[in-house]
């Protein structure tokens, strides 16, 4: 979890540093204002593979130009969203998705944060109950003791 | 005080159990450990780069011009039955400048064939830049459009691929190749390539498919 969690903070501080070829100034064109927001949403979960701290959406790396036409390509074409994930997970890998899916290698970081609740909720409950136990113990001593306490 | 195994001592009340006490300090001594990790990687120059998920899989299916005659298409196909270095470089891209002498000198041992992926580049360009610095590849296939790029999952230039005899991606760099890499990294994994298929180190000749 806590290397998990270190990965994507440093993916957030790290820039990319590599080249980028020249840009193509062609808008992508939709065909309607539906699928225009399927492409927002569906762009929108995917990471850009360059500038690794940028979705798809925002980023403005030329990679991310390329991927974003390729992305409405595959949509004209009528592949599902799904589809069009797992054709990115095959050439970029499960990076590129910012919900990655459950499997072995990720059941830690969907499981985790939950796991880690339900511990913390069952300390808690434990040491709640072990002092309201003492106080009730507590009741027969008398104030001077109290007072020494704090 | 009837209880004493539960009940604190009243003078020393509120003290944290041992068992708290570790565990603080155990995370802490993870983060201080996350820290460190973090803070000595941070020199490694392909810091950013990602797995390659095509390791382990075949190379896409390509058909690419050659640059120098784009008449001449070179596929996949082709360039099975013998291990080949596909470097990803465009003229636009500074980084594949550092990179290029240390690829020119292992091109000249000819240990392994050498094919240049000029990356969504101008070919007059890509052309001027090989005559200015010398041109290590046996061919170079030009991908102007960038669309072939996306199925080698290319991010950025340079990167630089190894793909074996039977067409599988072997091994990846993202980011200038260093004498290091080449030494500690692609000669290695070339070496396990060149085992694994007895020695086989004869390439096919690309111009008898011409």
């Amino acid at each position: 979890m806590k290397c998990l969690v270190g990965c994507l903070l440093w993916l957030c501080v790290t820039a990319a540093a590599l080249g980028q070829p020249a840009g193509d100034p062609t808008p992508l064109h939709y065909r309607d204002r539906a699928e225009e927001a399927r492409f927002h949403a569906l762009t929108a979960e995917l990471r850009c593979v360059q500038c690794q701290n940028q979705s798809l959406a925002d980023s403005n790396a030329q990679i991310a130009h390329d991927l974003r036409r390729e992305v409405l390509a595959l949509m004209h074409e009528g592949r599902s969203d799904a589809q069009i994930k797992q054709f990115l997970v095959e050439r970029y890998g499960e990076f590129v998705l910012y919900r990655p899916q459950m499997e072995g290698s990720t059941l830690l970081l969907w499981l985790g944060p939950g796991v880690l609740l339900l511990g913390a909720a069952v300390l808690m409950v434990r040491h709640v109950r072990r002092r309201g136990r003492n106080l009730v113990n507590d009741t027969a001593d008398n104030a001077s003791q109290e007072e020494r306490e704090w | 005080m009837n209880n004493p195994d539960t009940t604190p001592d009243p003078n020393k009340p509120h003290r944290l159990p041992p068992v708290a006490i570790v565990l603080g300090a155990l995370f802490f001594l993870g983060l201080m450990g996350l820290m460190l990790y973090g803070v000595t990687r941070s020199d490694r120059p392909d810091r950013d780069s990602l797995p390659s998920a095509l390791i382990g899989k075949p190379a896409p299916a390509f058909s690419l011009p050659v640059l120098h005659d784009p008449s001449i298409h070179v596929t996949d196909r082709q360039l099975r039955g013998a291990p080949y270095v596909l470097n990803v470089w465009g003229s636009w891209c500074p980084t594949c400048r550092d990179e290029h002498p240390i690829l020119t000198r292992f091109a000249e041992t000819k240990r392994v064939r050498m094919i240049g992926y000029n990356w969504k580049d101008e070919p007059s360009e890509a052309l001027r830049w090989l005559e200015q610095l010398g041109n290590p590849y046996m061919v170079v296939i030009a991908d102007q459009e960038g669309r072939t790029a996306l199925d080698w999952g290319i991010a950025a230039a340079p990167e630089t691929f190894l793909v074996d005899g039977s067409g599988i991606v072997r091994w990846k760099y993202s980011g200038a190749i260093t004498q290091d890499v080449m030494d500690q990294q692609l000669i290695p994994a070339l070496e396990k390539v060149e085992q694994e298929s007895g020695g086989h180190k004869g390439a096919p000749d690309l111009g008898a498919q011409r």
